[in-house]
């Protein structure tokens, strides 16, 4: 998937991904899509109950081997 | 969203890992767009009494209840298989392994993330502590009582005791 920006949370465990997930979507413009990349499977979930709390649009989850990538778009300010 | 959903957290536990399973959820919920409160009372005054020593204290009791229980983010422990430390000391390193934050760094991130730190002044009295800014870090936002907190819980999606 194509991404804006891209965010490495590898070696990361639950909270620190969300938590700067939420400090880095800040920098994008609405309408753009960020890149989350962790190993942690904690995030899969998280993610999405995250976007579910703060209105973000989760856009999907891709996984190769050890490396989860999950994508969030913008969706206000 | 229109108004922000309210976080409330009572910490009356000052073991290491009660302590930090009530950070990772207030540092989340500031993450998920809350507004965090973080009371703390009884033991959980420990996690946010300054680490440096020269705590004052009033009457010898008081006194020597604040030498026995030094408290600070840095001298939690464990509430089982602390050890006489070891056990601590081991969570401590495999923490460090895999990035998580010390009680420390949770505290600094939490206050820059906008969670409201809070003494509960009444347990301050049979703790030993002197109800005044000086006997906790920087961090902590204000003292007050009960009332605030039932204030702040009636008012929260969620309410936790910890």
């Amino acid at each position: 998937m194509k991404a804006d920006q891209s965010l490495d949370c590898v070696g990361l465990y639950c909270p620190m991904p969300i938590v700067k997930t939420a400090e880095r979507i800040k920098q994008l413009k609405q309408g753009e899509v960020l890149e989350v990349v962790a190993d942690d499977k904690g995030i899969k979930l998280d993610m999405s109950a995250w976007c579910e709390a703060t209105g973000h649009e989760f856009l999907g989850v891709e996984e190769e081997d050890n490396e989860i990538k999950v994508y969030v778009k913008k969706a206000h300010q | 969203m229109v108004d922000k959903e309210k976080l409330t957290i009572a910490v009356l536990s000052g073991d290491l890992e009660r302590a930090l399973s009530a950070f990772m959820l207030a540092t989340t919920g500031a993450a998920m767009g809350m507004e965090v409160n973080m009371f703390f009372t009884f033991w959980g005054l420990n996690i946010i009494k300054r680490n440096e020593g020269g705590i004052k204290s009033k009457g010898l009791m008081r006194k020597m209840l604040n030498l026995m229980n030094r408290g600070g983010s840095k001298r939690l422990k464990l509430s089982r298989f602390n050890m006489f430390g070891l056990g601590t000391w081991m969570m401590k390193r495999l923490m460090k392994d895999i990035n998580m934050p010390s009680i420390d760094e949770f505290i600094t991130m939490a206050h820059q993330m906008g969670v409201k730190l809070i003494a509960c002044t009444t347990t301050c009295g049979v703790m030993g502590l002197l109800p005044e800014k000086d006997t906790f870090r920087s961090e902590v936002d204000s003292l007050t009582g009960a009332a605030y907190f039932l204030g702040e819980a009636r008012q929260s999606k969620v309410t936790l005791f910890i």
